[in-house]
């Protein structure tokens, strides 16, 4: 496996200690967790997505840990504007705040909360079990620009966090990218269900969930690779990654950084693990492998 | 692994062991250390963290929409249980076990082990104590109402008074945050907080230390994962007896 060299890194316009970053939705609920994933060596930490108002979420069971992946249903749980005081202590630091909404003004008005205060946003355009949110309306391309665009203009840096849930991720990438997003990160969650036999019904208590994981790291990679050939905006890879070796298959596919999360579930030390295989001094730079495996084939 | 899919369980019988709380039977073990929990899913309703109060039993205090459903199950009836998960109680040889109210129920299991020398317990009044024929077979057990119906007028903590407490190796307790913030305090005073451990409750969704919701302040460990069971010196600057989380992840003032 190649290495590469360490440093800091700018990702769509947000300044990063590393290529690693915590994905949304884990750990992310409140400041001091936060804080313990930057210390334990992410590069950036992307929070829980916060929106208009504060959500419960769904009824449990919310999460199943499966042989390979993790099933969830959490429902969008968020204190909604009681969150800005929650990362007040991380000023300054790279915290990217995800945001949900149900339109392009709920979008503007959770990012204004936070204007000046976070290092860039991720828009949840992509959750698979929130009605009205999420994927519901991360599918219609001009739903995604307009959302983006209602963000973008406030002129902090703005990722766009993608739905594998459609036939063609290019085209949900591509109006993020005329929406003004800084970024794409692909890929969120791939809708899914399990159903408890014993019980004779579904084991989430939203019955509908998202499986991430090392289940999903081929469609992850299949996104990526999509993605980079239809748009110039830099990549985010999220989706299944637990190794160095998986952060190096990202790159090759076209991802400049990745998420990671679910990975956090077999430990919680994972960034400082991937760091010390992925990195070294003799490495090459990142620039060399990003998007290398395009327009190769194996025969 | 595999998948870990919530475990079927049929409840044998249900045991009311006070006006409030009750202790579920069920028709298989899960072997377990005394301290951790499982989330156990009420079908049709939601799923709660709740101790073992033995390798077959969860006992159960009334207090929410997820309680009250469950306390109308009875034998036949089936739930789902992930783990046990978390941490459990660091063992020792001299333990002062404390439990105020359904805090006995992880206690329990520790005392059953012949490890637990004293326990003290207390609750509001003299049928709201949990445990005590249980808990007088294994140890030697001292009680407090609020009241004054059983045992001292006053609470746990004033028993603690009595005791000569570096006779003890270890102290461990669990019961309402307040009465567990009290002990606390007591410890600290008496500069033993590193050999006692608290069992902390926090809103939980996944129990497996991935989602956040139940992180303490201003360490970000995980109740459920790196907990429940954390030790005094750790709790001492937290936020511990003062705030904790609703489900939205709101603050909200103890």
């Amino acid at each position: 496996m190649v290495s590469i060299r360490p440093g800091p890194v700018t990702i769509g316009g947000v300044a990063l200690d590393n290529h690693l970053l915590l994905a949304a939705g884990i750990l992310g609920t409140t400041g001091s967790s936060l804080a313990r994933i930057l210390s334990l060596g992410a590069g950036g930490v992307v929070t829980k997505s916060i929106g208009p108002l504060p959500k419960d979420g769904h009824a449990g069971p919310c999460v199943v840990v499966l042989e390979n992946g993790v099933l969830n249903a959490m429902g969008l749980p968020n204190p909604s504007n009681a969150f800005v005081d929650e990362i007040a202590p991380l000023a300054k630091k790279p915290v990217i705040v995800s945001i949900f909404g149900g339109n392009p003004d709920e979008f503007a008005l959770v990012a204004s909360w936070f204007e000046g205060k976070v290092a860039g946003f991720e828009l949840n355009l992509s959750c698979p079990h929130a009605d009205g949110y999420g994927s519901a309306i991360g599918t219609d391309p001009s739903i995604v620009e307009a959302c983006t665009r209602a963000v973008s203009r406030s002129g902090i840096p703005t990722w766009v966090k993608l739905t594998p849930n459609v036939t063609d991720i290019t085209a949900i990438g591509k109006a993020a990218e005329r929406g003004g997003a800084g970024a794409i990160v692909a890929i969120n969650t791939v809708k899914a269900m399990r159903i408890s036999t014993a019980m004779g019904c579904p084991v989430l208590g939203n019955r509908y969930g998202g499986l991430s994981g090392s289940a999903v790291f081929s469609i992850a990679v299949r996104c990526v690779y999509e993605l980079y050939e239809e748009c110039k905006i830099p990549i985010i890879g999220c989706g299944g990654v637990s190794t160095a070796d998986n952060v190096i298959e990202m790159m090759m596919a076209g991802a400049c950084a990745v998420e990671i999360g679910s990975a956090a579930y077999n430990d919680i030390k994972v960034f400082e693990i991937i760091k010390a295989d992925l990195y070294s001094k003799d490495g090459i730079t990142p620039e060399e492998i990003i998007g290398c495996a395009h327009g190769r084939s194996a025969v | 692994m595999g998948d870990q899919l919530s475990e079927p369980v049929s409840i044998l019988r249900v045991k009311k062991e006070t006006p409030l709380i009750r202790t579920f039977v069920f028709d298989r073990s899960f072997a377990f250390s005394p301290g951790q929990f499982v989330m156990v899913w009420i079908p049709g309703v939601d799923e709660i963290p709740m101790a073992l109060s033995s390798e077959k039993t969860i006992t159960v205090q009334k207090a929410g929409d997820a309680t009250n459903a469950l306390f109308t199950f009875g034998a036949g009836d089936k739930l789902g249980i992930r783990g046990p998960f978390g941490n459990g109680f660091t063992k020792g040889d001299k333990i002062l076990a404390i439990a105020g109210g359904v805090g006995a129920a992880p206690l329990l299991p520790l005392a059953r082990e012949d490890c637990v020398m004293t326990l003290l317990l207390g609750a509001r009044t003299e049928e709201e104590l949990l445990f005590v024929d249980q808990l007088d077979e294994c140890t030697d057990v001292m009680i407090a109402t609020d009241d004054g119906s059983l045992g001292m007028h006053g609470y746990v903590t004033d028993l603690m008074d009595d005791l000569n407490l570096g006779a003890y190796d270890r102290i461990s307790v669990c019961g309402p945050e307040v009465m567990m913030r009290a002990v606390l305090t007591r410890v600290e005073e008496k500069g033993i907080a590193h050999k006692t451990e608290f069992s902390v409750h926090r809103y939980m969704k996944c129990g497996v230390g991935i989602c956040g919701s139940c992180c303490i302040d201003p360490s970000g460990l995980r109740v459920c994962r790196d907990g429940p069971v954390f030790s005094g010196e750790m709790l001492l600057k937290s936020e511990f007896g003062h705030y904790m989380r609703d489900a939205s992840g709101r603050k909200k003032n103890i």
